[in-house]
């Protein structure tokens, strides 16, 4: 693979939680690379340091030893501030449970994080006119976060992960809160956002999510236990799945 | 396929091609690998046992379909029997489990890895449903059926991960001293196995 064109890489990701005794590994020596437009899963049972893995890709905590690249830049010797502003511009994020501003409209919530990445009035509206419409909720852009049921919530907590075109998208169970209709929904617009060559990391416990991925890895005590490219195996027909001999 | 088709029939007597459209219909992507033949090879098989009985309609000379088949009494008895029946496909864990039992007692293969490599492959087979559901249009009948198949492969794959567990004989207490120290040696070796499987995904 060529390095440069990795969006995410990390080496030899340590990130230890506490002191002393009482000192827990969550990540330990992870190596990982996400090519641009790949869509990568990681599954594995709580507390397996998924969640803390996907913070340090997107700079919300800082590793205890290792290195962090985003698109060729080293992102964990970052200050504070340059920290925050690599977020805001190259990292949308999508949590489980949502994390809007429930005093903003969806389209405000939206608009937000172009604004807060220095962007006018117009142009952060337009854009999230945009995003609404492509995760089909142009009709509710007006609604407050609590008149939207959890996937639409959700659906604009995506749209908000793209205001600003980031680099890679990084979701922590983004379905973990969602009934089937409501995830199908959040799928069918990461598979669009992947045709789009868009960038994603998600942490999730639902196999339907790790089966729309391109590639799932699975961690175990903060380390990586196997490693599986799920795209471009040959398909052998849907009928093999059911039985309709006779 | 015998007891969809004579149900299929109690609507009203069909054409071959026409109970073939219905089919396809109902069961959308499932039903792509159907062989065309099959439905016909199905009401032959029917008409012999005598539960429907087949009648040359006056259709156009040049059509090659020209036949209908309708339900006897003894179609019509077997589609009630068949409605009220709650018969249900068994599922088949016990092999698999086997499979793991004697791959360990023997130590032919690693049962930690034996479920990994099960895992991807319900895993490929799970997204290959998943893109199926995604490209169906709104409405389908089909989606409902997609989606059974969906809900059968996460079991299954929520059983694996028990598999998993059980048999890496991590953070499970109730595992014996002894089973710990050989499931201990399995990881090792599990993990050379896998770091050789990354070299197969790529």
């Amino acid at each position: 693979m060529n390095e440069s064109s990795a969006v995410v890489r990390v080496r030899g990701l340590v990130k230890e939680h506490g002191q002393g005794e009482s000192r827990v590994r969550a990540v330990d020596e992870v190596d990982l690379e996400v090519p641009e437009g790949q869509m990568l899963a990681v599954m594995g049972p709580s507390g397996c340091g998924k969640s803390t893995l996907l913070h340090l890709l997107g700079g919300l905590e800082r590793p205890t030893r290792g290195e962090v690249w985003l698109a060729g830049q080293r992102i964990d010797t970052l200050g504070e501030r340059a920290l925050a502003r690599m977020r805001r511009r190259s990292v949308g994020f999508v949590f489980q449970a949502f994390h809007l501003v429930e005093e903003l409209s969806a389209a405000e919530n939206v608009e937000l994080p172009a604004l807060l990445a220095g962007r006018s009035l117009r142009e952060a509206r337009r854009r999230a006119g945009v995003l609404l419409e492509r995760v089909g909720l142009a009709g509710r852009a007006r609604h407050l976060p609590s008149e939207l049921s959890g996937g639409q919530r959700q659906r604009v907590a995506i749209a908000r992960a793209l205001a600003n075109q980031p680099l890679v998208v990084l979701a922590d169970e983004p379905t973990g809160n969602l009934d089937s209709a409501a995830t199908l929904d959040v799928l069918r617009i990461f598979e669009e956002l992947r045709s789009a060559g868009q960038t994603l990391v998600i942490v999730t416990h639902d196999e339907r999510v790790a089966a729309t991925s391109d590639r799932l890895v699975s961690m175990r005590d903060g380390m990586f236990v196997d490693d599986t490219r799920l795209a471009g195996s040959h398909p052998r027909g849907l009928g093999g799945l059911i039985g309709l001999e006779g | 396929m015998q007891d969809a088709v004579l149900a299929m029939l109690a609507k009203e007597p069909s054409h071959g091609y026409v109970l073939r459209a219905r089919l396809r219909q109902s069961l959308g992507p499932l039903g792509e690998s159907m062989n065309p033949g099959q439905i016909y090879v199905t009401l032959s098989r029917l008409e012999k046992a005598g539960l429907v009985v087949c009648e040359r309609a006056d259709g156009l000379p040049e059509r090659p379909d020209r036949k209908v088949y309708a339900l006897t009494p003894a179609g019509q008895q077997r589609v009630t029997a068949w409605l009220t029946e709650v018969g249900w496909p068994k599922p088949d864990q016990a092999e698999f489990h086997l499979k793991l039992v004697a791959a360990a007692a023997a130590r032919l293969a690693d049962p930690v890895e034996l479920v990994a490599a099960q895992r991807r492959e319900l895993l490929r087979r799970l997204r290959e449903v998943q893109q199926a559901i995604l490209a169906e249009p709104a409405g389908s009948k089909a989606l409902l059926l997609l989606e059974g198949v969906v809900l059968r492969l996460q079991a299954d794959l929520r059983w694996l991960e028990a598999c998993e567990r059980a048999w890496s004989g991590a953070d499970d207490p109730r595992v014996d001293d002894s089973r710990v120290d050989d499931s201990r040696a399995d990881d090792l070796r599990a993990n050379d196995l896998r770091a050789d499987d990354r070299v197969e995904g790529a």
